[in-house]
């Protein structure tokens, strides 16, 4: 072996490592810093706004007093709406798709498919949302267009988490259901679903998240700037949290005044979302602890 | 009779199940069926507003001219007819608001019921005229010629470089400058991602100590979930601000902006699919390496890395993906300027902020409605693309492994 | 001298003893089997003398273990320096994803050494130990994983000994090959241990009958009983020896 410094070589291979560790270990560092900024930068300035009044309030003179109530109300209506459309249909899906489908090209197109909504960009969903539901229906701009919009958005989402948690599933119970002379259908419903189910709840939640926060789809389906009532019936346009924050961040007469009510939308968005992972993460413990404790 | 019930029960199930998972294709095949319907329509459409006619003196020998030849006689770019294979006569631009020059208020009437004759008798008069008014004030007597105005082209579509979908008296539909400042938004933010991205994706799968990580890792998962639009609005009140300081700007909404913005976006993407990727290296490659005297930096770099290059280049290409689609947090903070940009100091406009920015005031069914949907088409068939690719890099991978 | 000794081992994983008071010694140029039902110990043996065990956190050892009559586990051992004295083959063949070429320079190219003649010829020689030259030198530039199993688990070895260590560490080296590479493998082994000290942890009774110097054998993190493998085989001084060789349990 030709002639190394042991001492030199390994000195070096140390420092190489030193240096490289170091710079990786920063930059997650960095990113969980940028993270944590954002995050208590908005709470900082948000914090303030919000009480009761901010949650429960209309809008006054302009969005620059006031409170976000309606705004609230129709995410609220907008999420019901569109998880009552994609949930149902996406976890049928995913149930067809994992437990009946034959492998092979048919089901390939269609896994391809679904993968490929999953990647299209909301915005694109708006514009679907608008020439579909809006134009050709003819329901206008209104909850029902803009919660099937996002509906069809989160559909994709819906299934692959129901998927996964099907996956999951040990083939060994399936096999045994099946032996003892149960059908189809009995196996996946008595034995399948209940395991796979606190998976299926979180994958939920976590899109109840995703939905409340999409500005885009809603844009020309549903969300109106002001509206001075509450809407009544599927077929009125609502406001939404995410689009509130985008026009009184962005255009009007009154973007300074209204900063304060803007932070605090911010805030509320981040809530929700946090919130949403919360319970997830929450239940995901309570059911893996249950599991054991069986 | 209960087995009969219980098969057509089955069956009925099944046969639910399997309309459930259609939809997904349905709603692709929909989207493309609309979107391209539409989005294609504008190559059927002349890129004049409806209901209005450009017109000239009959004795003018042009009959037919696209729109950037107008647009050109407007911007006084071209002032002589031989330019446009006429006779060699000067060009007059006529405006409506230059009838006052010719006719005073009572000769036109008081609701205007004699101004087609008044235009009838202009065009008719001056030679090299050109006019653009609306087709209802075209009587039966008008003698002018109605010039003839090419359909929107495939070539000046992608050809053309300036995008302004409301002027007069043609629409510029040249989707150029958006192409551009998409490209250049999204490079930015993949240039600031991709190092990062990989970097702590490295920490997280391979340094890390188990705590550290499964601190971090919910974090940055968190940090997917964050709406974009609340994204776009740090960035419109932190960012923009920022840079118009640093680097001494009159406005901080640039495409730099739109990166950073963009960037931080696309991290948890990037970070979770390739660490991943790095995780599935079999232990034993890596103690294979290590056991020949290789350090951890050494291994990293000359395994796990190599090992799950695939990982990490659809990583990359779905990060680049989402930052091309993304559309609330790109339309608050990089100023929207539809012109090809030459710097990412300037303002941009990508596709979507345009489709975000314009739609709601495009009359449904019109031109400026229709080149939108082209623009949604352009986005659809790069999401596909990105789609396809990710796909072929990653069976290519399952396939590799054996 | 022995070529590697452990004295009065005991290692815990946390807080779980995983051995218990090892005392082994082997002289070079053997071969030794470690054998014994799964979750003895013996693979957790094996791994400590190139000190592998240290990747994983939270462990501890007690007692000493030498290698040409050093303490690996002193202070200010060089862990990169020792594991190159030691040679590892694992379970499965598990190549990197590289050509076959650069599979077996890795060692050398990580350890610094950059001259290109030398690192050719080391891997000529190397292929060629293995006796996987003849199958392979047409298409050293092509992937390994392009290869049967058999010989993938060849070329690992050769890429072991490219760094010429003088111990080969094998764990269970022919679980996850045929017979016939299996009978390749065993051949090497009986071939390389003139210039080698190799010790083998293997689950299959007869492998260790057929390539084996000594036996040690291992249960539940204590070593039962170690000796010739003509004597243990034959005849075993301790009863549960015994049963597992003649498989009464496993």
């Amino acid at each position: 072996m030709p002639l190394i410094d042991e001492n030199k070589l390994t000195k070096s291979k140390n420092r190489n490592q030193k240096i490289a560790f170091f710079l990786f270990a920063s930059v997650g560092y960095f990113i969980v810093t940028i993270l944590v900024a954002i995050l208590s930068f908005i709470v900082y300035k948000g914090i303030g706004v919000i009480n009761w009044n901010f949650i429960s309030q209309m809008p006054e003179e302009g969005m620059t007093k006031g409170g976000i109530y309606p705004a609230i109300i129709g995410t609220l209506y907008l999420v019901s709406g569109s998880m009552l459309f994609a949930f149902p249909i996406g976890v049928l899906a995913a149930i067809y798709m994992n437990e009946y489908f034959k492998d092979g090209i048919i089901k390939r197109i269609v896994r391809m498919m679904t993968n490929n909504l999953a990647g299209v960009p909301s915005i694109v969903f708006g514009l679907f949302g608008m020439s579909l539901f809006v134009n050709k229906l003819g329901f206008g701009d209104s909850i029902l267009a803009g919660s099937l919009t996002l509906g069809l958005l989160v559909l994709p989402i819906v299934i692959r988490t129901t998927e996964e948690a099907l996956k999951a599933v040990d083939d060994t119970f399936r096999q045994a259901s099946l032996g003892l002379g149960a059908t189809k259908w009995q196996t996946t419903r008595r034995v399948v679903l209940p395991i796979a189910f606190p998976n299926i709840i979180t994958g939920l939640i976590l899109s109840i998240g995703r939905v409340s926060g999409e500005t885009a789809p809603i844009l020309f389906t549903v969300a109106a700037y002001f509206l001075p009532k509450l809407p009544s019936s599927i077929f009125d346009q609502a406001m939404a949290l995410p689009y509130h924050l985008y026009v009184i961040s962005t255009s009007g007469t009154n973007i300074e005044e209204s900063r304060p009510i803007a932070y605090g939308t911010a805030l509320v968005l981040i809530l929700i979302v946090l919130i949403c992972n919360l319970i997830a993460n929450g239940l995901r413990k309570y059911f893996s602890k249950k599991v054991k404790m069986n | 009779m209960k087995n009969f019930y219980k098969k057509f029960s089955e069956r009925f199930i099944e046969g639910l199940l399997m309309i459930s998972s259609t939809i997904t294709s349905l709603t692709v095949v929909l989207i493309i069926f609309f979107l391209f319907k539409e989005g294609l329509g504008v190559f059927n459409k002349k890129p004049l507003e409806e209901g209005y006619a450009v017109v000239i003196n009959r004795l003018n020998s042009v009959g037919k001219l696209n729109a950037e030849q107008i647009k050109n006689i407007y911007d006084q770019k071209i002032n002589n007819w031989s330019e446009l294979g006429g006779a060699n006569d000067s060009i007059y631009l006529f405006r409506m608001e230059d009838i006052s020059n010719y006719y005073t208020d009572e000769q036109i009437g008081e609701n205007f019921e004699h101004l087609p004759d008044c235009l009838n008798s202009i065009v008719d008069s001056i030679k090299g005229v050109i006019a653009f008014f609306p087709e209802k004030y075209i009587n039966k007597s008008f003698k002018g010629k109605q010039l003839e105005v090419d359909k929107v082209s495939l070539k000046e579509f992608f050809g053309g470089e300036e995008w302004f979908p409301t002027s007069q008296p043609v629409s510029q539909l040249g989707v150029k400058p958006l192409i551009y400042g998409t490209l250049w938004v999204s490079f930015g933010a993949i240039l600031i991602a991709l190092p990062l991205g990989l970097a702590a994706a490295i920490y997280l799968s391979e340094i890390a100590k188990g705590r550290v990580r499964r601190i971090m890792k919910p974090l940055i998962e968190l940090l997917a979930g964050i709406p974009s639009v609340v994204y776009g609005f740090f960035g419109l009140v932190i960012i923009v601000p920022f840079i118009q300081q640093a680097f001494n700007l009159p406005v901080g909404e640039t495409g730099l902006a739109g990166s950073i913005v963009l960037g931080i976006m696309a991290l948890p993407t990037i970070i979770t699919i390739s660490e991943d990727a790095m995780r599935n290296t079999p232990r034993a490659m890596k103690e294979a390496s290590l056991a020949l005297g290789a350090s951890k930096w050494q291994t990293i770099y000359k395994i796990v890395i190599p090992n799950s290059i695939s990982g990490i280049t659809a990583a990359a290409i779905l990060g680049i993906g989402r930052a091309i689609g993304e559309t609330m947090a790109v339309l608050m903070v990089t100023g929207n300027a539809a012109v090809i940009p030459t710097g990412i100091l300037q303002p941009m406009r990508t596709i979507p902020a345009t489709i975000a920015a314009e739609l709601g005031e495009a009359p449904d069914g019109g031109l400026h409605y229709k080149a939108l949907f082209a623009l949604g088409c352009i986005l659809f068939i790069i999401t596909l693309l990105i789609n396809l690719i990710v796909e072929f890099v990653s069976t290519n991978r399952k396939n590799t492994k054996h | 001298m022995y070529k590697l000794e452990s004295k009065n081992v005991d290692f815990f994983y946390g807080t779980s003893q995983a051995l218990k008071n090892i005392n082994i010694a082997i002289h070079p140029n053997t071969v030794t089997a470690l054998i014994g039902p799964s979750g003895c110990g013996k693979s957790t043996y094996l791994r400590l003398f190139n000190r592998m065990n240290d990747l994983i956190g939270n462990t501890k050892i007690n007692g000493q273990v030498l290698i040409d009559g050093d303490d690996i586990y002193a202070k200010g051992v060089n862990v990169d320096s020792l594991r190159k004295k030691t040679g590892m083959v694992f379970q499965k063949p598990n190549p990197f994803p590289k050509t076959i070429f650069e599979n077996v320079a890795y060692g050398l190219r990580v350890n610094g050494i950059t001259d290109k003649k030398f690192i050719e010829e080391r891997v000529e020689t190397s292929i060629k130990q293995v006796v996987l030259w003849d199958e392979v030198k047409d298409k050293l530039k092509k992937s390994a994983f392009e290869l049967s199993g058999g010989q993938q688990q060849r070329l690992c070895i050769a890429r072991a000994l490219a760094i010429q260590p003088s111990v080969i560490l094998m764990d269970e080296p022919t679980s996850a090959l045929d017979p016939i590479s299996t009978a390749k493998i065993e051949e090497l082994i009986y071939e390389l241990k003139s210039k080698y000290t190799i010790v083998i942890v293997t689950h299959n009774m007869q492998q260790a009958g057929r390539v084996s110097d000594s036996t040690a054998f291992f249960y539940l993190g204590e070593l039962i009983e170690y000796s010739a493998t003509k004597e243990l085989f034959t005849n075993p001084k301790i009863e549960r020896t015994q049963n597992y060789i003649t498989g009464r349990f496993g």
